[in-house]
């Protein structure tokens, strides 16, 4: 069967292939390459080695985006999970509407970045025009929006993954705890939350990563006002590329710094993912 | 003992279910409400939308549909519609048809390369956008891919690593055996793929097909970048286009588009809701 199938490669494979290469494999080779150079377009790279590099990690900006990233990636972590995890526990009691509060929360998380940045960003500057400011006059406002922007995007989301893990824990380890007389809280704490560990780890690392990545909604709250205050990395990259020219180089070191910092990120993931399951 | 203790459960949750259902009843109404916040700004002149969001129209601010009428004007509205539609049907038909083709084959071939490539494919799931954003830009450019027939091409080779990991995970846990029987039975490899792998392939081409299409759907960054956008604009760009420079934004047709742009997903989400949920969940698991 093997040999009778590797004739068809050319079927099976290659459109895939072609696509592949030309949509990903070429773009991230030329773009390593083209982090050592000096460009404005492909055709013109001159190779400087690690210049674009130095810069980058003098460029106040770029750095203050990072931090900024990092802040905003544990708050919507922490904030996220915690009120998906308690919306999903509630919601698996067993009361009427369940389902139809289950289909209302997930709705935002269908709606795209650039859409639902437009909706809050009407919605927090009528709140904040009663206190005489808007959501560009000061970071900390940009920061806040963006953290209850996510909330309610992502915690339909979480939820549901959440209700899965619940609802795969067996009832007779429950109705064992409550025999032995633990309260619900402790039931909770020393039963639920342990056997759900695997939606736990799913959840924060969706989390984590989609707050890294943040793009649409940063721009389309905020775009990164008051002067690049509230700007993400994604953003920061992308304004480096398209906001100045003869930044190219620096935008595209950049880019694989943030490269690196995803696949860290998801490296950490598979190994935490991978024990778990060792452990079932 | 256990009885009386798990009938006790069961009279809580009883007794206090109204209070649970009255209590998430407000909260799901607060939780809508941005929505329904931006419905009735649509219908709103727009000089008093910054000012008082949160009032009702009255019979000074009220516009009927002139913000829709401006807002579709200015934007395109229905090009932009007919664009996103037309890119993200074509794409997911053609990422679910490709990429199903390609993992039953790197599947079933056990060489090196076809294992080589599946790590590549699983590999590129981890790129952020921006790291080939300018350069994918360019080698589409340079390939004319700018267009909305174009962009597929595009889609397909940037979609396949999620696609093809997902498929191959499903391909792995069907029984050789049924393969085999057809090929005894005179299929060739294609009849076989597409008369046996390709039914029972069926729950990961709808799940694949849920999670392709709410990214391309919603995608900004890839379209602005690679799409002709003098021409071609995508429902995200076309907003994002209402906002324009650094100058004041017509608050009016952006409430109107918001609500265009809402409304097709409301309805795709009321249609295949079932599937919307299962394809997130096993989507979430496995990538």
């Amino acid at each position: 069967m093997n040999k009778s199938i590797r004739k068809y490669f050319p079927l099976f494979v290659l459109p895939t292939l072609i696509a592949f290469v030309m949509g990903f494999v070429v773009p991230f080779i030329l773009g390593i390459y083209l982090s050592f150079c000096e460009f404005t377009t492909v055709t013109d790279a001159k190779f400087v080695g690690f210049k674009n590099y130095i810069k980058v990690f003098q460029d106040k900006s770029f750095l203050h985006a990072l931090g900024f990233t990092v802040a905003f990636t544990i708050a919507s972590v922490i904030t996220i999970n915690v009120f998906a995890f308690a919306v999903a526990v509630l919601l698996t009691k067993g009361f009427k509407g369940t389902n139809a509060f289950r289909t209302i929360f997930f709705m935002p998380n269908l709606i795209g970045g650039i859409v639902l940045g437009y909706i809050w960003q009407i919605i927090l500057n009528g709140v904040l025009a009663r206190f005489g400011v808007t959501l560009q006059y000061d970071a900390k406002y940009g920061f806040i929006g963006l953290l209850i922007l996510m909330n309610w995007q992502q915690i339909g989301y979480m939820m549901i993954i959440y209700i899965a893990g619940i609802q795969n824990v067996p009832s007779d380890v429950i109705e064992a705890a409550s025999i032995d007389g633990a309260n619900s809280w402790q039931t909770l704490k020393d039963v639920t939350i342990p056997m759900v560990m695997p939606s736990i780890t799913i959840c924060t690392f969706l989390t984590v990563t989609n707050g890294f990545k943040l793009f649409d909604q940063n721009m389309a709250l905020t775009a990164g006002g008051p002067s690049h205050q509230s700007e993400m990395l994604a953003l920061n990259i992308f304004a480096t590329f398209y906001g100045k020219m003869g930044y190219e180089g620096g935008g595209q070191a950049k880019a694989v710094i943030f490269f690196i910092l995803v696949a860290i990120i998801a490296l950490f993931q598979l190994r935490a993912t991978r024990s778990k399951e060792v452990q079932q | 003992m256990a009885k009386k203790v798990a009938r006790i459960g069961e009279d809580e949750v009883t007794k206090n279910g109204w209070i649970y259902t009255v209590i998430f009843t407000i909260v799901s109404i607060i939780f809508v409400s941005p929505i329904f916040i931006v419905f009735m700004n649509s219908f709103k002149q727009k000089s008093f939308i910054n000012l008082q969001p949160f009032s009702l129209p009255t019979s000074e601010t009220y516009v009927k549909w002139e913000n829709y009428t401006r807002g579709i004007q200015q934007i395109g509205f229905f090009d932009a519609f007919k664009n996103s539609l037309i890119i993200t049907v074509l794409s997911v038909l053609l990422i679910v048809l490709c990429t199903s083709m390609c993992a039953w084959y790197i599947s079933r071939v056990e060489s090196k390369p076809a294992s080589a490539l599946y790590y590549l494919f699983a590999f590129s799931m981890i790129i952020p956008f921006q790291m080939v954003m300018f350069t994918l830009s360019k080698v589409a450019d340079m390939l004319r891919l700018t267009t909305p027939i174009g962009i597929v091409l595009v889609y397909l080779g940037f979609g396949a690593g999620l696609a093809v990991f997902m498929f191959v995970g499903f391909v792995k846990g069907i029984p050789l055996e049924v393969e085999e029987a057809a090929i005894i039975d005179g299929c060739n490899p294609i009849q076989t793929y597409f008369l046996v792998v390709l039914p029972i392939l069926k729950p990961t081409c709808i799940t694949v097909s849920i999670l392709q299409t709410m990214w391309i759907w919603n995608d900004y960054l890839l379209p602005y970048l690679v799409l002709d956008i003098t021409e071609y604009k995508t429902i995200p760009i076309a907003i994002q286009y209402l906002k324009g420079g650094y100058g004041s934004v017509d608050w009016g047709a952006m409430m109107a588009m918001l609500v265009l742009a809402v409304i097709p997903i409301i309805i795709f989400y009321a249609a295949c809701q079932k599937y919307i949920i299962k394809g997130v969940v096993a989507g979430a698991v496995k990538g």
